[in-house]
């Protein structure tokens, strides 16, 4: 790349043809997109941030309802799904580093076994959306499950039925806004907010959690905005596909790759921290 | 290092492999270790697995290890400020409960 490298800005048509023009050289070119993705990212981890944050605050406050509503899912195929991710992580790499060896059909491989695995991950992400949409396990006011399907995943039937919104509208449950404030929050209102984790999670609660649909809401939205990740990186790897099918990266010019790669393992870190928070809850 | 050295850094494949190797091994470490109960802990002992394994990811397969501190500098940033969203948010929220009703949501369940 020597002779190509040292062409300046403004000397004829010397230089790579994947140079802009207001680059010194490629190197320059380089640094400069991959400071653009890392600022990109730590957008996407400050965008994700608001619902870690909401997720946050919820389970801080009420974790009994984190603790009987995660039973509805099944860790098993969360863990299937982690084990997909990382798989598609080592692909991705791998296929960087073809890339950079300047390994065409290697390279093309291995995008293609990472879009097999990104299809994987949406594919058993399918299974288990479809389950909760039958079962009406969903966010807000959509929330409206069998009690029945609730006991079958080892959710109490008190807390099974107090979630319902049928029997929320009950009369007699339902306290007024008058007799509900003075009571309970000011005499230990702090205490619950902080002590309220290891105190009493396992005998059938005095006041179940009613409001389960609020972990679906999180449920929906966090790992809804992460396979929306899924997708958008599901094309641009096509995309560098394309491209690397009509042979436009070489050991010169792989910066396409290495960006959709640090993206890719972006959706794959953000989901490592989602596997514990939703679907392992002890 | 230095600023002329444009030369990419290739991850060899063993290494590429080991670092999937731990990522699948810290995988079933959190599975089989959400089956005991260490109290407060547990959320604790989650995020640190969780945390190595993000480490992982991204100090190799992101190569971050070989990379220009200034765009760590940049991550990093954005985990310390998301750290301030999440602790500010824990802090600040417990000064709205006694205006809260427990289980009173009229929105979602109308009465």
């Amino acid at each position: 790349m020597s002779e190509a490298a040292r062409a300046p800005g403004g000397g004829g048509h010397e230089h790579p043809g994947h140079l802009a023009h207001h680059f010194d050289d490629p190197a320059q070119q380089v640094e400069a997109g991959k400071l653009g993705m890392w600022l990109f990212l730590a957008q996407e981890v400050l965008f994700f941030g608001g619902l870690f944050a909401a997720y946050a605050y919820f389970r801080a406050h009420d974790p009994e309802m984190f603790h009987y509503a995660h039973k509805v899912l099944s860790w098993k195929l969360g863990a299937f799904n982690t084990l997909v991710l990382i798989c598609s992580s080592l692909t991705m790499a791998w296929g960087v580093r073809m890339a950079q060896l300047g390994k065409r059909r290697g390279l093309i491989w291995m995008l293609i076994l990472t879009l097999i695995f990104a299809g994987v991950f949406l594919g058993v992400k399918y299974v288990e959306y479809k389950e909760k949409f039958e079962h009406q396990l969903l966010w807000g006011r959509n929330y409206d499950p069998d009690p029945h399907v609730l006991e079958e995943h080892g959710i109490p039937e008190d807390v099974a039925i107090a979630s319902l919104p049928s029997k929320t509208a009950a009369p007699a449950e339902t306290p007024s806004v008058e007799a509900a404030v003075p009571p309970p929050p000011a005499a230990d209102g702090e205490s619950t907010a902080h002590g309220g984790a290891g105190t009493a999670p396992d005998e059938g609660p005095a006041h179940p959690p009613e409001n389960l649909h609020i972990f679906f809401g999180i449920y929906f939205a966090l790992t809804g905005l992460h396979g929306l990740h899924v997708i958008a990186g599901m094309g641009v790897i096509g995309w560098i596909l394309k491209r690397a099918v009509r042979g436009d990266f070489g050991p010169e010019y792989f910066t396409p790759v290495d960006m959709v790669g640090l993206y890719w393992h972006l959706v794959d870190l953000i989901w490592i921290f989602l596997f514990p928070l939703l679907y392992l809850i002890s | 290092m230095s600023k002329h050295d444009a030369s990419p850094h290739v991850v060899p494949v063993k290494m590429l492999l080991a670092v999937w190797g731990a990522l699948v091994v810290l995988t079933v470490v959190t599975v089989t270790v959400a089956q005991f109960d260490f109290g407060e802990l547990n959320i604790i002992v989650a995020m640190a697995i969780a945390a190595v394994k993000g480490s992982l990811v991204v100090l190799y397969f992101m190569h971050m290890r070989w990379e220009r501190p200034f765009n760590a500098i940049v991550f990093i940033a954005s985990l310390v400020f998301l750290a301030l969203l999440i602790g500010f948010t824990l802090l600040d929220s417990t000064m709205y409960q006694p205006q809260m009703i427990p289980h009173y949501a009229p929105a979602i369940h109308p009465q």
